[in-house]
């Protein structure tokens, strides 16, 4: 089964809001964080989709209510041609056989009172799959797969390390041969010599099983390994989305700029060359978000018309959207953009409300 | 508001030691599975005015050498051996009394996580004047305008509001600041900052570096910044010291290390780091297997067990399973600790950065 298109995830419009409850006996809903306010997506089979961005800008909240961990607000998810956004919890567990999730911290992603091979035959005991060959030497086989020594199969997580954390996690993940996995930050945790061979792993399984990767970082060079696309989100919308080459090497949105500027690069001498966009301030509060573009305070393009119309997410050349009423595709040496005083104190008084910065969750 | 000329006026005594010496440092940790080396023979100088970047690993010693100089590793059970010299004077002998007077004042540190250093129940205005008053005879009235005009240098918008915030109400970027403009208060002479960008989103990152960047130059203040990051590196140090296994591994200036890095480890770092200004590559080239337990470290070489190139360590150099290798000067200001052949590590040396030259763009 798959959709027209032959995509194996179509997004469409997803908005997920949180509620801001007042305190007191009775909490009434006095405001919405909108952690992500109308996005599309879609994803090829065998593709990799990197969505990087910011803290607080919805990359996670996205990511968790495509597989439904988080219920979104409106909009519709199709994951291989079937609409899930309405499925019930006991209807999504035979979802879950296709889309699988990988997380950021390999030390509290496994249940430390299991052993090792009791987390990766879990999938099997969950969707009644008995492989051929049994259970077990079907777990021995993942661990081989993924790197691990079968032998370990008894031992308990707190035994392994960051990495090899990691491994048991994506062998959790790839037991039942999903057709999606949703990666959030699945490195960020680990020292780079180690980051290096989960990627690697990751590279290697998607060639073998021919999975596709919604691949959530906030590192764009970790995300330019992996990834055959790209979006960028700021504040819950996505800015600027093109091939993984378009987005280095040719962006047009001006957050996408000042996100690249502001990666060192380990060489001095192509360090002293790059370009400085050195953006003030930090992302607005998705309470009360700015009016028009979200990025204009921010924004060194930023005009009148900015702050009136909110700029629609365009094709401008096959694959490459950007919103923005003023893309540029050489951006100024060297800018310092001072956030206007008033923004900061949108910023500050949400703070002040007693809202924590990230804007994902109020207390 | 800092007084340039005390800091210059301090500038004048020692000129035979330099500013900063670390001798032969080495800590350790009883724990239950047994004695944790966490640093060992850890030596180094720095110039005053001059930024040393240790890079590292998780475990590799790094932020517990800095902690042995700001005096905060025997409060947590730690034993320190070696001596640190500071501005011509040696801190290892000092009391922790006498320790404890020069930190805040003389040196000073900020964190990873700015909540670590700020109390969470204080506006933050009073807890600089605090920092202020205890280090100096200055009014309260007079300090709290001093932590003002420093809390405005450190680019805190809307400060005159902003000095009467509690840490929770400020973002991540602007604890950071506060916790700088903390530390930098007493004009102290050397400045630890211990990860101080890794909990910060990109764009924040840059606005942190460019700060601390603009006030070394103001105030000529020492720097040694710790992290894992060689990108961070590239940006701010003058000098990079690679720690591996609670050793240093190889020590050079900063465009050295990039360029003509000889230790297989360091070579390593830089090969398994994905670049922005690099296409996608096929695969990357990672370190194989995983650090060391620092209890049970390899008896030779520490990083042996996962160098690709240990066999071609002639006999006569011994067995890097079982020989511990020196640091040795290998050209003038860089250091290597490895036992493979000068020629042999620059041929290797060569062609590995060549390769990640040739795919950047």
């Amino acid at each position: 089964m798959s959709t027209s298109n032959g995509q194996i995830l179509d997004v469409t419009d997803l908005r997920t809001y949180f509620p801001i409850k007042s305190r007191g006996l009775i909490p009434r809903t006095i405001g919405q964080v909108k952690a992500v306010d109308g996005i599309d997506l879609t994803l090829a089979p065998a593709e990799t989709l990197g969505l990087v961005g910011e803290s607080g800008s919805g990359k996670t909240t996205a990511a968790r209510s495509i597989l439904r961990l988080v219920q979104p607000t409106s909009g519709r998810i199709e994951l291989d041609g079937q609409d899930i956004t309405h499925l019930s919890s006991g209807a999504m567990v035979k979802v879950r056989r296709k889309a699988q999730m990988i997380f950021q911290d390999p030390y509290n992603a496994l249940n430390p009172r299991h052993t090792v091979g009791g987390i990766i035959s879990a999938p099997f005991k969950v969707q009644k799959v008995v492989p051929p060959g049994g259970v077990r030497a079907a777990v021995m086989e993942l661990m081989e797969r993924v790197g691990l020594n079968p032998e370990h199969y008894n031992r308990y997580p707190n035994e392994f390390s960051g990495g090899q954390r990691q491994r048991i996690g994506i062998a959790r993940a790839i037991a039942l041969r999903p057709k999606l996995i949703v990666c959030d930050e699945p490195v960020s945790a680990l020292d780079v010599s180690i980051q290096a061979q989960i990627l690697n792993l990751l590279k290697d399984l998607q060639r073998e099983f021919g999975i596709a990767y919604l691949f959530v970082a906030h590192d764009l060079a970790v995300v330019r390994q992996v990834s055959h696309r790209v979006a960028v989100m700021y504040l819950g919308h996505i800015v600027e989305t093109a091939s993984q080459e378009t987005i280095y090497s040719a962006p047009l949105h001006p957050y996408t700029h000042s996100l690249l500027s502001a990666i060192p690069i380990p060489d001095p001498a192509q360090q002293k060359k790059r370009n400085r966009i050195l953006l003030q301030g930090d992302l607005p509060s998705p309470i009360n978000p700015p009016s028009g573009c979200v990025f204009r305070p921010r924004c060194f393009q930023a005009q009148e018309k900015c702050a009136a119309e909110v700029p629609p997410l365009i094709e401008v050349e096959p694959g490459h959207k950007v919103a923005c009423h003023f893309p540029i595709a050489k951006p100024p040496e060297s800018v310092v953009v001072s956030m206007a005083e008033e923004e900061a104190e949108v910023v500050a008084g949400a703070r002040d409300a007693g809202v924590v910065d990230s804007g994902v969750m109020p207390h | 508001m800092i007084n340039v000329e005390e800091v210059e006026g301090r500038a004048q005594h020692s000129p035979e030691r330099p500013f900063l010496s670390v001798e032969n440092l080495a800590v350790q940790f009883k724990t239950e599975d047994g004695i944790v080396q966490a640093v060992d023979g850890v030596s180094f100088t720095l110039e005053r005015g001059k930024t040393l970047a240790i890079v590292g690993e998780s475990g590799s010693g790094k932020s517990v050498t800095a902690q042995a100089i700001m005096g905060l590793v025997k409060g947590m059970g730690g034993i320190v051996s070696g001596e640190i010299w500071l501005d011509g004077q040696e801190l290892n002998r000092l009391s922790p009394s006498e320790v404890q007077a020069l930190r805040g004042d003389e040196m000073a540190m900020i964190f990873q996580d700015p909540m670590s250093s700020l109390h969470p129940f204080y506006r933050i205005g009073d807890q600089i004047v605090e920092a202020i008053v205890a280090h100096r005879k200055v009014g309260r009235g007079a300090a709290r305008r001093e932590a003002l005009e420093m809390l405005k240098h450190v680019g805190i918008p809307a400060a005159e509001r902003r000095i009467d915030a509690y840490p929770h109400q400020l973002s991540g970027g602007m604890r950071q600041r506060v916790m700088i403009a903390m530390a930098l208060i007493n004009s102290p002479q050397l400045l630890i900052a211990d990860e101080p960008t890794t909990a910060l989103d990109v764009t924040v990152q840059a606005q942190i570096l460019e700060l601390i960047r603009r006030l070394q130059g103001e105030f000529g203040t020492t720097v040694i910044i710790i992290t894992h990051d060689l990108g961070v590196v590239a940006d701010v140090a003058d000098d990079v010291a690679v720690m591996y296994a609670a050793r240093i591994v190889e020590m050079a200036p900063t465009s050295e290390i990039y360029n003509k890095a000889e230790m297989p480890y360091t070579l390593g770092l830089l090969a398994s780091i994905p670049r922005r200004d690099r296409g996608q590559q096929e695969r990357l080239d990672p370190i194989p297997g995983n650090p060391p337990s620092p209890i049970h470290l390899p008896p030779g070489c520490v990083f042996q067990p996962r160098c690709k190139y240990w066999e071609q360590v002639p006999e006569s150099q011994g067995d890097p399973r079982t020989v511990r290798p020196e640091l040795v000067e290998t050209s003038p200001r860089h250091y290597v600790r490895c036992l493979l052949p000068q020629d042999v590590r620059r041929r290797i040396s060569h062609e590995v950065l060549q390769s990640l030259r040739g795919s950047a763009e």
